[in-house]
């Protein structure tokens, strides 16, 4: 059973009394919560996601949960609880769905440690993945999203997920957090796809979220090998894009710098690295605009593809 | 045990119960233990019993990557600790490693899966200054800037304020006593000092021996009052002396003449008995005599075991049981009691609670002028 076969009143239920359970990628969500926004979020954003038994095993239960006291009148605030504890200090009431999305990538990358997880946007064509590695602000959630609209697949948007057996990376395909200029360009780009409500002056200014494609949730538990790795650079002075191959040893550093628990794992966490990048062909593309950039992923793409076959 | 006993504290005693456990109660324990701070130590006792195989595929993973983490703490603790050595080195002071950096030195299983942020070391009164100034010239920086706090702890405290390291952002705690000077009963550090033992491959290292490890954990467990851990705490007293046992039969003896040169006998008998009584550690009946001997007064005793029990559980929404915050509100301003007489403890609590405040707002209103003006000036610039 899919989140969207329940309806809001049912939903709403479920959030209360901490039994929404759903299936996201390989991991089990608990979410409970009684503030309308998430409820709302949820049923925009993650109605295509199965639900499971509450009362199996969780990976991680969490809760957003309004404050209490004055708080409730004056200036109100939203908490984030991962099993009852708070990692964040509380944010402004009107921000408890980002909030959402952000301590669920918190749980990821602070817990998962049975992946090696890197801060890079995932995306799959004939069953081989595109990786994107992005420091902030270098257009890689934007690049997903469009990509996503030309019939790619989501893995993730945030966090590419390398298991330990080298089968390739596994799906975590969660709504992708747009920012600011970007929401309304992926508006025009690519009308058919779903966006939740814009949340203004958080701390990264607006953010608004792309629901992911039934497609890309439906093959969620489908890994996908790693064939193209591509390290994006927004440049408004960029005429068109520019693509310049990157040796593997520094594509390797450069990937490190982007991974969060590479340190924890040691040599293991460098032999699911190289294996990533072995198996893929390395680039950088500097780009002016969206378009520029989708043609600059697809001509990598073919030249990838034709090298390989 | 009775029926109100938490699953985890149930699994810490019986560990081979693992194998009878529902998903629910998968979920259940490693919940706890997340929250406990026991997940990586739960790992390590399953794996030492060879019961890995009997945890399911995702519960697995969970305790699999608490214990990662931990290693790579420990790795990381073993090797800033011979940073420090070299530090001492340079200046001739020997460096006592105390607590969570001590047990992954000494290579004891107490260390296996345990997390913890802060490095402490010990070294001699006299040495104190020079010791500082050389970590000081190695990088190493207060984070307690406030000169009232930086005043507290060099006139009262045991330790000198807490050290950042500027480039590995890594946290020092360097003492020089294992209580504050103002507690009245406290051991003497240089007879700690003497029977340490030598890290080997480490030139300058050392490590307590295994009676001294044991009493200080107690000591700091039921003096200082900081029951965040209280559960974790309590099961490195479990972890240890299982261990120590083991390895050395004369261990308890040892024990119980240490406790007295160390005068830690109060803080002895509350942890063997609740280390009985909570997590069935085995004890010889003769050393539970001792300890119940050295237990407080029949009233206060009992008041304070019943708050004890309060609080040696995990810290989870499903393991709260009536009367746990008023237990630790209790315990917290007992351990303030027992750390200095009233008449240093109330000001101090005064300052925290009214200057201290309000010196903070002033700062943070300044610094926020600050940059706004900042703000401001670049928007004339641009």
């Amino acid at each position: 059973m899919k989140l969207n076969a329940l309806d809001r009143a049912e939903l709403a239920e479920r959030l209360r009394a901490g039994r929404l359970s759903l299936v996201i990628g390989p991991f089990h969500v608990r979410v409970r919560s009684e503030l309308p926004d998430v409820c709302e979020g949820l049923s925009r954003l993650y109605g295509d996601f199965p639900l499971c038994d509450p009362d199996a095993f969780m990976d991680f239960s969490v809760e957003v949960r309004a404050s209490g006291g004055l708080r409730r009148w004056v200036w109100p605030q939203v908490r984030f609880l991962f099993d009852g504890e708070a990692p964040f200090k509380p944010l402004p009431r009107n921000q408890a769905y980002p909030f959402f999305e952000w301590g669920l990538n918190w749980c990821v990358a602070q817990h998962a440690h049975e992946f090696l997880i890197i801060h890079a946007a995932v995306l799959e064509r004939e069953g081989r993945a595109l990786v994107l590695p992005g420091d902030p602000g270098a257009g890689k959630s934007t690049l997903c999203a469009a990509l996503m609209a030309s019939g790619w697949r989501l893995l993730s948007d945030e966090m590419a997920l390398l298991p330990e057996r080298a089968d390739g990376l596994l799906p975590m395909p969660r709504p992708i957090a747009l920012k600011n200029d970007s929401i309304e360009r992926i508006r025009a780009f690519a009308p058919q796809l779903r966006l939740g409500r814009s949340f203004h002056d958080t701390a990264k200014g607006t953010v608004a979220h792309v629901q992911p494609t039934r497609e890309s949730v439906a093959a969620q538990q489908q890994a996908a090998r790693p064939a193209l790795l591509v390290f994006p650079r927004f440049d408004p002075d960029a005429r068109e894009a520019e693509a310049t191959a990157i040796e593997r040893p520094e594509a390797l550093l450069r990937t490190v710098r982007h991974a969060f628990n590479y340190d924890l794992l040691g040599e293991e966490g460098f032999r699911r690295m190289r294996a990533l990048i072995d198996a893929s062909a390395c680039h950088q593309l500097r780009y002016g605009s969206l378009e520029d950039s989708l043609q600059g992923i697809r001509r990598l793409w073919e030249r990838t593809m034709e090298a390989e076959a | 045990m009775s029926r109100t006993t938490p699953l985890l504290v149930r699994i810490l005693r019986s560990p081979d119960r693992v194998s009878a456990l529902s998903p629910g109660d998968w979920d259940l324990l490693v919940r706890q233990a997340r929250r406990a701070g026991l997940l990586g130590r739960l790992h390590a006792l399953l794996e030492e019993r060879g019961l890995g195989d009997a945890v399911p595929g995702r519960p697995a993973a969970h305790l699999r990557a608490a214990r990662i983490e931990a290693d790579r703490v420990n790795r990381a603790a073993c090797w800033e600790a011979g940073q420090i050595a070299l530090v001492g080195e340079r200046v001739g002071v020997p460096v006592l490693v105390l607590k969570g950096g001590a047990y992954a030195l000494a290579g004891l299983r107490a260390a296996r899966g345990r997390l913890y942020a802060d490095l402490d070391v010990l070294v001699p009164r006299a040495a104190l200054d020079l010791f500082e100034m050389a970590l000081r010239a190695d990088g190493w920086g207060a984070t307690h800037l406030d000169a009232y706090d930086q005043r507290y702890y060099r006139r009262w405290m045991h330790e000198i304020p807490p050290l950042r390291h500027v480039r590995r952002q890594t946290n020092l705690d360097v003492h020089h006593g294992l209580l504050p000077d103002t507690v009245a009963r406290r051991p003497d550090p240089r007879l700690l000092l003497e029977a340490s033992r030598p890290v080997p491959g480490v030139e300058g290292l050392y490590v307590p021996a295994p009676e001294d490890l044991w009493l200080h954990s107690a000591i700091h467990l039921f003096q200082e009052g900081e029951f965040g851990h209280a559960l974790r705490d309590l099961s490195d007293l479990d972890r240890l002396a299982r261990e120590f046992a083991e390895q050395e039969p004369e261990f308890w003896r040892r024990l119980e003449r240490r406790m007295v040169a160390l005068k830690a006998e109060r803080q002895a008998s509350h942890a063997l008995r609740l280390l009985d009584r909570v997590l069935g550690t085995p004890i010889p009946a003769g050393l539970l005599r001792t300890a119940r001997a050295h237990a407080p007064a029949a009233p206060i005793d009992a008041l304070v075991h019943w708050l004890f029990g309060r609080v040696f559980r995990p810290p989870h929404q499903s393991a709260r049981v009536p009367g746990q915050g008023l237990a630790e509100w209790l315990l917290y301003v007992r351990s303030h009691a027992l750390r200095m007489p009233p008449h240093l403890l109330l000001p101090h609590l005064a300052y925290k609670a009214l200057v201290a405040p309000v010196r903070e707002w002033r700062e943070a209103h300044r610094e926020r002028r600050r940059r706004i003006r900042a703000l401001n000036a670049e928007n004339r610039r641009a």
